[in-house]
């Protein structure tokens, strides 16, 4: 039976489920000219978070409500950095928000419960957690993507993302059941992950197991945004408002890789050898037409899009070694790129105002005259994405082409480093822009006075620096999630 | 005699059947929502069978959630359609391409 102690251990999440609740109620009976109110309320509501979830944290792994719900030291960093990007999401999109007349209730308190999705997704012990908390973050997801209920293109994207999402979840669920009906053949049927572990070793219906590995696979692959399961992303990206755009490039892909880990690690893990394989595959194809498809693109947005794509990729490069090394290279690889993109995206956030969403990339032309500390802050941005020394994205390359050389996969790690040769160009192309290209005629391009937004943004870039000459202790902290 | 089999190959159908309705058809969404909730159902179909036959109640317990989300998800599609009306009168699949590449 569930006791006090159940609860304790998942205090963060109930914490956050009241104070989203309450948030509604906030905005519920607040004045009009009082709602700005709510933006402040919502980053201390997360910080508060990061504290609960750091200082709760137990020395031992522990499990509440019978083993469906982990607290390890994997989901702690996801959960501290799912907290703090969205946070600062949070305020790239004050002035965003202000400029549409979006400054509302609805907005905090959908990402708040995506956030709580994330949270028990990296927390999941069974296939039920997994699910709803997919689910929690999906739903609140779709319904982000159309916050601008007059636009055009919001509600195209929604309705896309809504339906290949909707999709994703079906196969990953026909998936679960396959894998649960191949735990019952010789056992007792589990829905558990640490159970589902021991599978393999007793189950008189491998082939049914494997079925259900690979449909779990495709799932996995629609979450992350792996090719050939990417179609939505670009025009997600595109069409959303640009902060909900940051979270999903953030966030979720912190969310995906804890899935990701949790089903095939704690889940799947005796199948190690056969899912190594699929994820190579996918990676390959990721980092193919990612960077392939980045170069022909002219909309901002949706060149950071493909460039999620072949990110991805690096990710289930690390995974796909399947050991505890290529986990703590794919989860600080996840990490980075989380506060990587954010960092561009924030550069898009403090350019845009009313009727000028500074999603072109020849929207940029000319920045560094006009703002010449935004352009440094792109052009870190985006020499980080590339992976140029010392910046951090070049470590987190390096890492996990490490362990995916450590798996005895060298044809792997080769097609990456091509890939991300070919990547540079495009990178470098927007960095160009900025910099050597001449203003447009009448160009409107000029820095926000938001000075939260300028504070939180310089210390973002400029963590992507500080994190590339000093990585060691992120890393350190990732490897010893996985008892390194 | 129905076996576990033949429930299997019935949830198979029927997923087939969804997904073959979200890729094949051209004309509406709402089509695309039912075809959803078809596939959810399919899931469910294993599930239910699995739990039955193997004498275990937890399959079935994930059958209630999968249901509640199943109800919340049609919800949410069918809010995101009704904006997709108002803001471009139409519903057709083939409409909705304003952004591609």
């Amino acid at each position: 039976m569930p006791n006090l102690n159940d609860i304790l251990i998942m205090l963060p999440e109930f914490y956050l489920v009241v104070a989203a609740c309450l948030l509604l109620l906030l905005d519920a009976f607040m004045k009009s000219t009082e709602r700005p109110m709510l933006h402040w309320i919502s980053i201390a509501v997360l910080l508060v978070g990061i504290y609960l979830v750091i200082a709760g944290q137990p020395a031992q792994t522990v499990t509440a409500f019978g083993g469906m719900f982990v607290r390890d030291r994997v989901a702690e960093i996801l959960k501290v950095f799912a907290l703090l990007t969205t946070a600062i999401v949070f305020v790239y999109a004050r002035p965003y928000l202000i400029d549409r007349k979006l400054v509302n209730g609805e907005f905090y308190t959908l990402m708040i419960f995506a956030v709580i999705g994330i949270m028990l997704l990296v927390s999941a012990g069974s296939l039920v957690t997994v699910y709803l908390g997919l689910e929690l973050l999906s739903l609140s997801s779709y319904a982000l993507v159309a916050l601008n209920r007059d636009a055009r293109l919001p509600s195209e994207a929604a309705i896309k993302y809504f339906v290949l999402g909707a999709l994703a979840s079906g196969m990953l669920l026909y998936g679960m059941s396959m894998v649960y009906g191949a735990s019952g053949m010789g056992g007792t049927p589990t829905l558990d992950l640490a159970q589902l572990h021991h599978v393999t070793s007793y189950t008189t219906a491998p082939k049914l197991l494997l079925f259900g590995l690979i449909f779990m696979i495709v799932g996995i692959g629609f979450k992350l945004g792996a090719a050939p399961f990417h179609m939505w992303i670009p025009d997600v990206y595109q069409g959303a408002p640009t902060p909900v755009t940051a979270f999903i490039a953030s966030g979720s892909k912190l969310a995906a890789f804890g899935m990701a880990y949790r089903l095939l690690d704690a889940g799947m893990g005796d199948l190690a050898h056969q899912w190594q394989l699929m994820l190579a595959v996918l990676a390959v194809l990721s980092l193919a037409i990612g960077n392939l498809v980045a170069i022909v693109q002219t909309n901002l947005k949706r060149l950071l899009a493909y460039s999620t794509i072949s990110h991805m990729g690096y990710l289930l490069l690390g995974l796909s070694a399947a050991s505890p090394e290529g986990y703590a290279a794919a989860m600080f690889y996840a990490i980075c790129y989380a506060l990587m993109s954010v960092a561009a995206f924030g550069v898009i956030l403090a350019l845009a105002r009313s009727g000028f969403e500074c999603e072109e990339i020849s929207d940029l032309k000319g920045l560094n005259q006009k703002s010449p500390w935004l352009a440094f802050l792109m052009m870190l941005a985006m020499f980080s994405l590339a992976g140029v020394p010392p910046l951090v994205g070049f470590w987190a390359k390096v890492l996990v082409l490490e362990s995916a050389i450590h798996a005895n996969m060298l044809w792997l790690s080769l097609v990456g480093v091509v890939f991300a040769i070919i990547g540079l160009y495009y990178y470098l192309h927007v960095v160009k822009v900025v910099y050597f290209d001449k203003p447009a005629e009448g160009s409107v391009l000029a820095a926000k006075p938001d000075g939260s937004l300028r504070i939180v943004l310089s210390l973002n870039a400029l963590a992507l620096l500080a994190l590339g000459l000093f990585w060691g202790p992120l890393l350190g902290w990732c490897r010893s999630a996985f008892g390194l | 005699m129905i076996t576990l089999s033949h429930y299997i190959v019935l949830g198979a159908i029927l997923f087939c059947i969804a997904v073959a309705g979200l890729f094949i058809n051209r004309k509406n969404v709402i089509v695309l929502l039912m075809s959803i909730e078809l596939m959810l159902l399919a899931v469910n179909t294993n599930f239910v069978a699995f739990s039955r036959f193997l004498g275990d109640v937890s399959g079935q317990v994930f059958v209630f959630f999968i249901l509640t989300v199943a109800a919340a998800e049609a919800a949410i599609g069918l809010a995101i359609l009704v904006l997709l009306f108002r803001n471009r009168s139409t519903i057709n699949i083939s409409d909705i391409d304003s952004m591609k590449g």
